[in-house]
């Protein structure tokens, strides 16, 4: 099979090689590469060293044949969940792969959090780390955990059959049981564990071919359903540790501002307030319940002390990102074949699109437990052993000495990609000798995320007389997620894959493209960080929204226009194709100031394409009424999981797009909780179908495919209903009424205030 | 010290009259099922039922909540509608993350209780204060419609592992 599903022939070698890492096995080893199509095996299904501490840690079990299975004498059959579980339903695939191989139905397993071990559970995919993030979750686990359950199976299987005296090839499994066909004999998994775990390691095993699935494929419901609707799930904010005490938080409201003086006479009187503690740029009160602690720390007079942001402002930011751009130094991410056509239709665009925060449903938490040589964590996390080691630093402790136990995540989106908050609590931590839950409030959580970037992009093409591009140059300029995360995946001329990814790999056949980044360093303390879809959610809207524009110039149908551009037979076209059918492209005529947009692209080795259909009110009032995506993830293991990731990706990129973007003022963060940092409610929510192409393929990432293509959909739709093309997100009223003047004067009658935006 | 009417037990807490049932639920109780979203209202994930009204529990003091009966997401199946509502939330697979959906499912169940076949409309009204960042509001409606009339409405049905 052939990981490389994308038209990136036009990426040059150069730039080919770059996103290579060293001594990575893939075609690209790393995550949010231009190049990265479907995953093969990742982690070591086999046996390892580390297994057997692990399983020793993990009460010795009759039968653990890896890092992902264990089977109880009893036969209860325990399966180990190296990715972190917040929402994406990875612990039901990972399941699902396990079991399709074991021979067990779902009802029969129950999942754990497995150890922090970049040993057992690092994925090749993001450079060897334990991570959940890149949508790369089933892409890096599907062959590997698929035999890590035929590894067991065939070990379960031999056991019994020694047992019987009879060949194993005579044997069958179900429902964690071996029969032997011929003489019908039966036996459970838990009869035979403790002798499988005395057998070698069969040297190869089959994996089933598809058509004999039985477990893949089927809608299944979430392993983590029961408890999640009866209040039993817990989070890392529900985490109970004997004697524990509860903080709230402030940090210097002022990017990299830091603390001064603090008065905390008032706070100290307050019945239940235990402690105040301080680190450099944050103050914590320390209660016997969170409600104490947030009382203590609204009664701290605190001085906080000005750094180099004081005068920070978002326009001076988008001036500065501007200036970037049309100085460089520009890198080229994908270069021109050949020489431009002479002459033709010149087009061009400039697009700002905003910070955004994430905000996930659980505010950030993390209960940490110092004790002399020794730190103990608690918290939900997509990157359990960077968090290990952050501890381990900040505690001068061995790696060894840290602990942390993961926990179901209430929402990531990226933002539990980073450690920051962790280390804020063990920071407060190691200066108390209780165990120390530190939540921050929904005001720190937005006022101190690690934002998405702000990027301003200019793009332009040239059309030839039958309205196609014979020239296409898109300049990037933004911070970096990646030089910052994982520095060792930047390209060797410093090129930054992910700021470039879904731009320079377009699903159009197209030959003079060349696209460029421009590096704009970030004031210091505004941290930018992986925000769900990364840089394709913000390629696309600025990509989707121009190719949008050309076909308008071009006098062109938009669906008609793309499909022309597109290769027949490709994947990208399938879901196009899909999507324009299932919603009825064209087949009727849509009301006035309603509107279709398309979107479609081939993010995260998957391909998408999203029609949003819209009204827009002569008054600037924007409603949802209709979404139709078609996907094609290759193999779909749970039908069910990729519905709701697409629905749900696609809201969160719709919320994201209407409503948010992330201001700064004084340095600070204007933006502090759900009242001024919106999110789509059921009210605004259209009916999302959901349609899928199977291609058969090696699985692509889901989780932020929907997120991802959204936005340039919504765009698109926007300008059917009303001819106006959106440079800036998120959508404004005043950008989308019919008349300025009405609008002004029903927002006087309206509310008094005149405020429409 | 007050006394709280807790998912049909009495419970004693220390606390200050203020202090919101939010937190007395969470950190004195140990019920820890009633989530902190917010913290000012606008999200619903702490949403419990105050003699089988739906309110926030983020802003409602202690105090206030006198010999009311307190019911949480940890009991809510007791009851007729709340045990529909578990069910369909199950058939249709409705949560992700799931952190919020404490609070949906209280609301829903307040909804059925008080509107037994709710329209379109009818679901806006009673589920627009509960916030879900993983955006699985369509499939809250179709539980929603799943409960109240015991038909499936998922265009897939979702199986359980056992059919494998």
């Amino acid at each position: 099979m052939n990981a490389r599903i994308r038209g990136d022939e036009g990426i040059d070698e150069a730039r080919r090689s770059a996103l290579k890492l060293a001594g990575g096995g893939l075609a690209v080893a790393f995550l949010w590469t231009a190049g990265m199509g479907p995953a093969f095996a990742q982690m070591n299904p086999r046996r390892q060293p580390a297994d057997e501490a692990a399983a020793i840690a993990d009460g010795n079990p009759p039968f653990a044949p890896n890092a992902f299975i264990r089977i109880d004498a009893d036969g209860s059959v325990r399966l180990v969940m190296p990715s972190a579980e917040m929402g994406q339903a990875i612990y039901t695939g990972i399941s699902m792969m396990l079991a399709e191989e074991l021979g067990v139905g779902l009802d029969q397993i129950k999942v754990e959090h497995s150890i922090a071990s970049d040993a057992l559970y690092g994925i090749a995919l993001l450079g060897g780390g334990q991570i959940t993030g890149g949508s790369t979750s089933t892409r890096g686990q599907w062959q590997s955990l698929r035999e890590a359950g035929a590894v067991a199976r065939e070990m379960l299987i031999a056991a019994a059959a020694a047992q019987w005296q009879v060949e194993p090839a005579s044997c069958s499994v179900s429902r964690a049981t071996i029969t032997h066909v011929p003489s019908g004999r039966t036996l459970g998994y838990g009869a035979v564990a403790e002798a499988a775990g005395k057998l070698p390691q069969p040297a190869s095993v089959t994996l089933k071919d598809p058509k004999d699935f039985t477990v893949i494929g089927k809608p299944l419901r979430r392993v983590d359903s029961p408890d999640k609707v009866n209040g039993g799930t817990q989070f890392g904010i529900d985490v109970k540790v004997p004697g524990m005490k509860y903080a709230a938080v402030r940090t210097s409201p002022e990017l990299a501002g830091t603390l001064g003086s603090v008065d905390d006479a008032k706070a100290r009187a307050i019945p239940g307030v235990v402690d105040v503690i301080k680190i450099g740029d944050a103050v914590a009160v320390v209660g016997e319940h969170y409600w104490a602690a947030q009382r203590g720390l609204d009664a701290l007079e605190i001085e906080w002390r000005h750094g180099v942001n004081e005068h920070l402002d978002t326009a001076t930011l988008v001036a500065a990102l501007q200036e970037s751009s049309r100085n460089g130094p520009a890198l080229v991410g994908r270069k021109p074949k050949g020489e431009a056509a002479a002459g033709g239709k010149a087009v061009e665009m400039t697009f700002v699109t905003p910070m955004l925060a994430h905000a996930p449903m659980e505010p950030l938490n993390a209960t940490v437990h110092v004790t002399p040589g020794k730190c103990e964590i608690w918290t939900g996390t997509q990157v359990p052993t960077r968090a290990q080691k952050e501890a381990a630093r900040i505690c001068g402790i061995p790696l060894e000495a840290v602990t942390v136990n993961n926990q179901y995540l209430g929402g990531g989106f990226g933002r539990r990609l980073e450690t920051d908050q962790v280390e804020q609590a063990v920071a407060f931590a190691k200066q108390v000798t209780y165990p120390l839950k530190v939540i921050w409030s929904r005001e720190e959580d937005i006022r101190h995320d690690r934002v998405r970037p702000l990027y301003f992009d200019r793009i332009s093409a040239t059309l030839g007389d039958d309205g196609k591009p014979t020239s296409w140059k898109h300049r990037i300029t933004s911070g970096t997620v990646l030089g910052r995360w994982l520095p060792a995946a930047m390209g060797k001329d410093g090129m930054d894959s992910d700021a470039i990814e879904c731009a320079a790999d377009l699903p159009y056949d197209m030959e003079n493209v060349l696209v460029e980044w421009v590096y704009h360093v970030m004031p210091p303390g505004l941290v930018v960080g992986w925000w769900r879809g990364v840089g394709p959610t913000h390629n696309l809207f600025i990509v989707e929204s121009f190719i949008d524009h050309l076909a308008h110039t071009a006098g062109k149908d938009p669906l008609a226009y793309r499909r022309s551009l597109m290769k027949p037979g490709s994947r990208p076209l399938g879901v196009l194709d899909l999507a324009a059918e299932k919603i009825g492209w064209g087949s009727q005529p849509l009301p006035a100031r309603v509107g279709r947009g398309i979107a479609v692209a081939s993010p995260f080795g998957s391909h998408v394409c999203a029609i949003v259909e819209v009204e827009v009110t002569a008054q600037g009032v924007l409603r949802l009424r209709r979404a139709v995506v078609a996907v094609d993830v290759g193999i779909a293991i749970n039908p069910s999981s990729i519905q709701a990731q697409v629905q749900g990706g696609v809201l969160f990129g719709l919320s994201a797009a209407m409503f948010n973007g992330i201001t700064l003022k004084d340095g600070m963060i204007e933006q502090s909780n759900f009242h001024n940092y919106r999110s789509l409610r059921i009210n605004e929510t259209p009916p999302i179908e959901v349609y899928t192409v199977n291609s058969g393929e090696s699985p692509g990432g889901l989780g932020e495919v929907g997120t991802a293509i959204a936005a340039p959909a919504l765009a698109n739709a926007i300008f059917a209903a009303t001819s106006v093309r959106l440079t800036e997100l998120p959508v404004t009223r005043t950008s989308l009424v019919e008349s300025a003047e009405a609008l002004k004067h029903v927002a006087t009658i309206g509310s008094g205030t005149g405020d429409v935006a | 010290m007050v006394t709280l009417r807790v998912n049909g037990e009495d419970r004693q807490a220390d606390v200050p009259p203020d202090m919101p049932l939010l937190w007395v639920l969470r950190d004195v109780i140990g019920l820890t099922g009633t989530k902190f979203g917010c913290g000012i209202a606008q999200c619903g994930a702490c949403t419990v039922h105050i003699d089988g009204q739906p309110i926030r529990s983020c802003q409602m003091p202690v105090s206030a909540v006198g010999d009311r009966a307190v019911t949480t997401i940890e009991a809510i199946g007791n009851t007729p509608e709340g045990a529909k509502v578990q069910q369909a939330w199950l058939a249709v697979d409705v949560v992700q993350c799931g952190y919020c959906q404490s609070g949906q499912i209280m609301s829903a169940t307040a909804l059925l209780a008080r509107t037994p076949n709710p329209t379109d409309r009818d679901i806006d009204a009673a589920m627009s204060g509960n916030i879900c960042r993983c955006g699985t509001y369509v499939r809250i409606r179709e539980a929603i419609k799943q409960a109240a009339t015991g038909q499936p409405q998922g265009l897939q049905v979702i199986v359980d592992g056992s059919a494998a």
